[in-house]
């Protein structure tokens, strides 16, 4: 079982979000760094399935040269190798990620063998564009099906398929595609390990592979400028916590209708 | 012509209609540049969906025509069959925009069309702003906490729309759209990606549509804590929700996750018990129309952005409350100080007039509170727990 994880660097927010004198990015100077939540789980789901079923996991990123450190955590959880597909660290559109992820994977597929499963998150923590697994799973001609909690072998392996679920409010649907496929996960898949200290120091030495992007120049949507959202302005009414504010609370809920 | 793509629902009185989202799509499509040359609705006809029922709530939001895309694999959900099948009626309709509501499915869709048309694909409008060649629009990241000026040029330009950035507004006069039945082309292998099959995990309410939701956070402290919360809850005729805490904690199970990783909610009230606020809880509760917030810390992020705060104990106030409210429904008519008759009442300082209009709401007809609570005893909690 050969496993690949695309993940991607951001930053860890605060109460809010600074941006940039220009507009143009995050001001991520005085902010730690992650990986996305979704993927986190993937990467979970990578090393629990590689502990179960045998082979080996690969977690690969598109970014500036400081998403080493996400890709040696991801190692400290567990994965076998990293690979940074380096970048200006620049804002990229899921056109231009899609195209070098592909190229990026086709290569490590001609050097080691290919991907039974390539995992993504559902959506990145910050440009949240919900397509680049989808448009890389298309171009490497294989299925995909977003939203999954739930990634399973089992006894299928035999026949080269895995059986996934996803919630959809009151149900889930199950899904069972063959292999190799591909795979965006959500957060709730599983619950990420902390990595031990063995972990943390066995990362620290790894070797972690970097090739330069392919690029193909951006795509048809550019970024112009963020802003921070205007703050909601709400004044609080302070309600009691004794009977008095039972009172009112109830008053409330028959005045929106919730309560008759 | 304009394409939107849109999901069928069906209310509890039976009628099949567009899903909220969708008519809000459309809403958006009927004043985007371009809608001048038409605006049609997309249905997947999965062999269960009224196609004329929808076409016809489609018209009242803006159809001029509907598709109706027909093929037996059809019958089960699959993003491959959907999507290919999205770039046939995109062909055919000659769109050049495509609009669809950016839920699981609709999201979904629109990025299987936009990868095999390799064209660009903006996710989670909220706004197209200008009408040249180029559309500078408006979109959000961080899962609203951040607000992104994008510009897309395409000659096909796909938008999906953050459901609940607007308002879904009928028309006046309602379009009657024609209804087009469309056979589609399939490659039968794509069949691989479609739904084997279903499983109810829950036949309460979901927390995506839900009226009213009670949340529980840090502060409730246990899986035990919540069952107050459910109660209230179920008297609400709601859904409890958690933050991140509750399911790393193992207290709630992932999908009552309310937060930009889980789900976004939008109800009339959201009621959060214990929970601080954080920006990624907060990125999935902001639609809520109102907040009631129950904390200790009057300097919490979530009691800044409330409507109306309680600042005390959860474990004392949720029960007091759901027993005042047990009381009222068994007699609508009880003043609403009786129920305390036992406790002394504090002379409440700036003491609002309690009169007859917020009373009357007592008096009421009970059919409504009811029903409510018949249908809530069917409403019990089937979900099995993850087994971590």
């Amino acid at each position: 079982m050969r496993i690949l994880v695309c993940v991607k660097r951001v930053p860890i927010p605060g109460a809010r979000i600074p941006v940039t004198a220009d507009g143009m990015a995050v001001d991520d100077a005085l902010l730690g760094h992650t990986m996305s939540p979704h993927e986190e789980c993937a990467v979970e789901g990578a090393v629990q399935l590689v502990e179960a079923h045998g082979g080996e996991s690969v977690v690969l990123t598109l970014g500036s040269a400081d998403a080493d450190e996400q890709l040696r955590y991801a190692v400290s959880m567990g994965v076998d190798k990293g690979v940074l597909v380096e970048t200006d660290g620049g804002d990229w559109d899921p056109q231009r990620t899609a195209t070098a992820l592909v190229a990026a994977i086709r290569t490590l597929e001609d050097e080691g063998g290919p991907f039974d499963l390539v995992l993504f998150g559902n959506e990145s923590a910050d440009a949240g564009g919900f397509q680049v697994g989808i448009r890389v799973a298309t171009a490497l001609g294989r299925p995909i099906v977003q939203g999954i909690k739930d990634v399973e072998f089992g006894g299928e392996v035999a026949d080269g398929s895995v059986r996934v679920q996803r919630p959809t409010g009151s149900a889930s649907e199950r899904y069972e595609l063959p292999l190799p496929a591909c795979l965006g996960v959500r957060e709730g898949l599983n619950l990420p390990r902390y990595p031990t200290m063995r972990g943390r120091l066995q990362a620290r030495r790894a070797e972690v592979a970097s090739t330069a992007a392919h690029d193909v120049g951006p795509g048809g949507q550019s970024l112009l400028a963020l802003q921070s959202p205007p703050e909601q302005v709400s004044t609080t009414e302070i309600v009691g916590a004794g009977p008095e504010g039972v009172d009112r609370v109830i008053e409330v809920l028959t005045e929106l209708k919730v309560l008759s | 012509m304009i394409l939107v793509l849109c999901e069928a629902t069906t209310t509890e009185e039976g009628d099949e209609v567009l899903a909220v989202p969708s008519r809000q799509a459309l809403t958006l499509a009927r004043d985007l540049p371009g809608a001048s040359a038409g605006v049609a609705a997309v249905v997947v006809d999965d062999g269960e969906v009224d196609v004329d029922e929808v076409a016809e709530d489609a018209g009242r939001y803006g159809a001029e025509l509907v598709y109706s895309l027909e093929h037996d694999l059809f019958a089960r959900y699959g993003p491959e069959t959907w999507g290919t099948a999205l770039v046939a009626a995109i062909s055919e309709a000659g769109a050049t925009v495509v609009v669809a509501a950016g839920t699981d499915r609709g999201g979904e869709v629109l990025a299987h069309a936009a990868a095999r048309l390799d064209l660009p694909l903006v996710a989670n409008v909220t706004e197209v702003r200008s009408d040249g060649e180029a559309w500078d629009l408006e979109r959000v990241r961080w899962g609203g906490s951040l607000l992104e000026s994008a510009r897309l040029e395409s000659d096909c330009k796909l938008v999906s729309m953050l459901p609940h950035a607007v308002d879904a507004v009928a028309l006046d006069e309602p379009e009657e759209p024609e209804l087009v039945e469309f056979e589609v082309e399939l490659d039968e292998s794509l069949a691989r990606s479609c739904v084997v099959d279903e499983v109810v995990t829950s036949t309460g309410m979901s927390l995506a549509t839900a009226p009213v939701v009670v949340g529980g956070g840090r502060g409730v402290g246990s899986a035990e804590g919540f069952a107050q919360l459910e109660q209230l809850a179920r008297l609400l005729g709601g859904a409890v929700g958690c933050s991140r805490v509750a399911t790393n904690n193992g207290w709630r199970p992932h999908r009552d996750q309310v937060g930009q990783t889980g789900t976004a909610i939008a109800p009339t009230v959201y009621i959060a018990c214990g929970i601080s606020g954080a920006i990624q809880h907060w990125s999935g509760a902001r639609s809520a129309k109102h907040v009631l917030a129950i904390n200790t810390d009057p300097e919490a992020n979530m009691v800044q952005k409330a409507n109306w705060a309680v600042i005390g104990d959860l474990h004392q106030f949720v029960p007091a409350l759901v027993e005042a409210i047990r009381a009222r429904l068994r007699s609508p008519s009880t003043p609403l100080r009786s129920t305390h008759a036992s406790h002394v009442v504090p002379q409440s300082s700036p003491a609002r007039p309690r009169g007859g209009r917020h009373r009357a709401g007592g008096h009421r007809p009970t059919g409504r509170a009811l029903r409510r609570r018949r249908a809530h005893r069917h409403g019990s909690r089937g979900g099995r727990r993850r087994h971590r």
